[in-house]
């Protein structure tokens, strides 16, 4: 049985053509990039090459960039690296970061410092006038999404950043999701990583203009401008240049196309079914929604038993049996938010695949409702 | 762009052999054992019931209903239905639930824990038992709810 991924913004398989570059580093580079020999000025070369074509999609200078271990790090490096920085303040995020945000804000809670949590609209959507309305005399970064990894809401990213440099403060955006849309947003920071851009697992950059100041989270051989010690995992950021520069060209009005095919579909072919997220500023690739009634573990096993790979934010797929924090901000009902699905998209989805997916997906629903003793309503949705 | 660029590792992948779960709960999750096959079957099933019992809430994640005739020469259980809202795990033990109690007395019954079921399983991930296994307590409200009928005038 072939299996059809449409766990995509969980993290992509990676790109042949990222690999090709990524094997010849692996066959024939080894010395370190800081060593002053020829082997090692070679290496460094490959590393400042690649720095440059990253630097020059994001239009920044190539000092700009800093390689880490992925998104997470990033994150860490971004928040932490700025209130260490700064020893005490204000910190402005959203209810719907991911936890690599919110659990170091929590963190940072615990340091001292005052974070605020910004509400989001039933569609996911920050208003810039409570960012706005928040900020303080002590605000001393502002960290916001580019869009939500769950529901594929994408944040009006630009206002967020023209209010964060009027008041002349730090603004971060965890850009994981977001390495195929327009990265020219005039954030201060940026977090992006390798492995949800048909790149390689564990890179991640973080974008740092050039007069933000930050403590390290890794003291040692000064590497990445004293910012990251650590020898540069080169066959990784190669291969993460690569995959940037391949995502940027990648073709989002297909994916749209076949997302809205799929979210319209579902929604025609099997009742009581709601999409969770905004209708047009989402994610290309996402289709998150709530099948009332059922449970998602239920159903996510019962597609990956068809080969179908999905993910869920029902409370009994998480280590910690709690509901998704997202669709809690954006007000949906726990009833209902165990009933939801994540089908996220990729390059190799067909509109084949997706009829298959919703012919399968009819049956178990089907099923499971059969064996529901509950029957929620439309009213039942939302709190 | 030609397919080939298009090409990623690893694609397409075929059907793998990991499962969450062990052998006993995959058998009962996608083959559930004593259930409705239809809602005229439900409503007709609702009237003969001898007894139907339900516990937990959707805001949870969990609802478990059982249904049991029983035989009144010996007061065991002859038959026994059930629906469930709720994970694997919570259709999995609920289905095992019903094929147990077969033959045994209402006191018997009564006695069957969330180990119990459990066990019959092959075991659960920790974390689970406490929310997903409430088969036992819908079981007993439906003996209840038969015992309180019974008792009527």
């Amino acid at each position: 049985m072939k299996i059809i991924y449409l766990d995509h913004a969980a993290t992509t398989p990676l790109d042949s053509r990222v690999k090709k570059e990524m094997d010849l580093i692996m066959e024939n580079i080894y010395a370190n990039p800081s060593a002053l020999h020829q082997l090692g000025l070679e290496a460094k070369e490959i590393l400042n090459n690649s720095r440059s074509k990253i630097a020059k999609i994001l239009n920044c200078h190539p000092e700009e960039i800093i390689f880490t271990s992925g998104g997470t790090e990033s994150i860490n490096l971004a928040i932490k690296g700025i209130a260490q920085n700064k020893k005490s303040g204000h910190i402005i995020t959203s209810k719907i970061e991911h936890p690599a945000v919110l659990e170091t804000c929590k963190f940072l809670e615990k340091n001292g410092f005052n974070v605020t949590y910004l509400d989001v609209n039933q569609n996911g959507l920050v208003n810039p006038k409570d960012l706005e309305q928040a900020i303080t005399k002590n605000t001393i970064l502002i960290s916001i999404m580019y869009a939500n990894n769950e529901i594929g809401t994408i944040q009006p990213i630009k206002e967020i950043s023209k209010i964060a440099n009027k008041h002349k403060i730090p603004f971060h955006t965890d850009a994981c999701q977001t390495g195929f849309l327009d990265l020219n947003i005039n954030a201060d920071l940026i977090t992006l990583n390798g492995s949800k851009i048909y790149g390689p697992k564990g890179i991640g950059i973080l974008y740092k203009k050039k007069d933000i100041k930050l403590e390290p989270l890794m003291h040692g051989g000064g590497q990445e401008f004293h910012l990251r010690s650590g020898t540069e995992n080169l066959t990784n950021i190669v291969g993460f240049a690569k995959a940037l520069e391949l995502a940027q060209k990648e073709n989002n009005e297909k994916l749209i196309k076949l997302r809205d095919y799929f979210i319209e579909k579902v929604k025609k072919e099997i009742p009581r079914t709601f999409l969770n997220g905004h209708k047009n500023k989402r994610l290309p690739n996402n289709a998150n929604i709530s099948f009332l009634d059922v449970e998602g573990e239920s159903i996510l096993l019962y597609l990956d038993h068809k080969g179908i790979l999905v993910s869920t934010g029902s409370a009994c797929s998480s280590e910690k049996l709690e509901v998704s924090h997202v669709l809690d901000a954006i007000g949906i009902k726990h009833d209902a938010a165990h009933g939801s699905i994540r089908f996220s998209l990729g390059k190799s989805t067909t509109k084949e695949d997706l009829d298959h997916v919703v012919k399968e997906l009819k049956g178990i629903i089907q099923s499971l409702r059969m064996l529901s003793p509950i029957h929620l309503n439309k009213e039942d949705l939302r709190k | 762009m030609s397919k080939d660029n298009y090409d990623v590792v690893g694609y397409p992948a075929q059907k793998g052999k990991c499962w969450l779960y062990s052998d006993k709960v995959k058998e009962h999750f996608f083959n559930p054992k004593n259930i409705f096959k239809s809602d005229q079957e439900l409503e007709d099933y609702k009237k003969n019931a001898d007894g139907i019992g339900q516990v937990g809430s959707p805001a949870c994640g969990d609802v478990m209903e059982m249904f049991i005739k029983v035989n009144k020469k010996d007061n065991t259980i002859k038959e026994c239905r059930w629906r469930t809202f709720g994970c694997a795990s919570a259709l999995a033990s609920t289905s095992i639930l019903s094929e147990m109690v077969i033959g045994k007395t209402l006191a018997e019954a009564k006695k069957i824990t969330p180990q119990d079921i459990v066990k019959e399983l092959g075991g659960l991930p920790a974390r689970k038992i406490h929310c997903s296994v409430l088969g036992d307590q819908a079981l007993r409200k439906a003996i209840e709810d038969y015992e309180a009928k019974k008792n009527e005038p």
